[in-house]
């Protein structure tokens, strides 16, 4: 995506690019960014290794809060709405 | 009646991400029982409101938001929202992963995610005050977009981005404060402020 670049050095984030796409990080990994400024930021995680690396693990954050807060319903819940709402145990 | 089959149908199945939120609100088993029974009733009777094609999930957790708040919460003792503290950007990232511990390596730092239980991602999200738990809990656990968790919580956009943004570096420090204490961090990385 960008040749005329390396892939960023292993120093912290300090640059005015950085911190512009840090600023925006949770916008970015929850989608709620138009496509100008996504794709910007991309461009920047494509050439910054540091910038890439924090992205990622904010993902993964994510990714393992959703997964360990999942209860399912007790059986016993279930039949008593669906009795109350007179429908069939199984809907 | 078709209104009756059309709500079981599409409504059921969200049994169980509301049942899961309203233990993370409630944190009692027993009122997040009657918490999505009562949401259910409610929905089940305001079903001819609710509009076809739009978003029926979100119109869920707005009634049980509601229910919650109207009820449930009485009951509770709320943390006040000064009792959470302002935490530095990328809080755990910088603990766990990034230039401070050099020698982990991605896949590292993922393992070490991994290992965090259920009880403690559970805990560091409930431990939340109200305000900055549900913002979270509807984005991270439900994938909820800004504009739905605004609808549902009755709050701008704005609000809703930056509560979310707070709870969710408050989140990082109890999280950290757990693997701290397990040793699932090296040695010597501390929880002061950067």
């Amino acid at each position: 995506m960008a040749p005329d670049d390396e892939l960023g050095s292993d120093t912290d984030c300090d640059k005015p690019d950085c911190s512009e796409a840090l600023h925006q990080l949770y916008e970015y990994i929850d989608g709620e960014l138009d496509e100008a400024r996504r794709a910007d930021i991309h461009d920047h995680l494509d050439k910054c290794g540091p910038c890439l690396d924090a992205f990622d693990f904010e993902e993964e954050l994510r990714r393992v809060v959703a997964k360990r807060c999942h209860d399912t319903v007790p059986d016993a819940l279930r039949s008593r709405i669906a009795a109350q709402l007179q429908l069939p145990p199984d809907a | 009646m078709a209104d009756q089959a059309t709500f079981a149908e599409q409504a059921m199945p969200f049994m169980d991400s509301l049942y899961s939120a309203a233990l993370r609100m409630t944190r009692n088993p027993s009122d997040a029982e009657d918490l999505v029974q009562e949401t259910y009733l409610k929905a089940y009777r305001g079903f001819g409101g609710f509009q076809e094609g739009t978003n029926l999930k979100a119109w869920l957790y707005r009634i049980l938001t509601n229910s919650y708040i109207n009820v449930y919460r009485k009951k509770q003792r709320q943390p006040d929202e000064s009792d959470l503290a302002e935490v530095e950007d990328l809080f755990l990232y910088r603990r766990i992963g990034g230039a401070e511990t050099a020698t982990r390596s991605r896949s590292a730092e993922d393992e070490l995610l991994e290992l965090l239980t259920e009880h403690e991602v559970k805990e560091a999200l409930e431990s939340l005050p109200e305000n900055f738990r549900m913002p979270v809990l509807l984005a991270d656990v439900e994938g909820f977009s800004y504009k739905e968790i605004a609808a549902i919580l009755d709050i701008p956009i704005g609000t809703v981005m930056s509560r979310l943004h707070r709870g969710r570096k408050a989140m990082q420090k109890s999280l950290f404060e757990f693997a701290k204490e397990r040793r699932l961090v090296p040695e010597g990385v501390e929880s002061g402020e950067g």
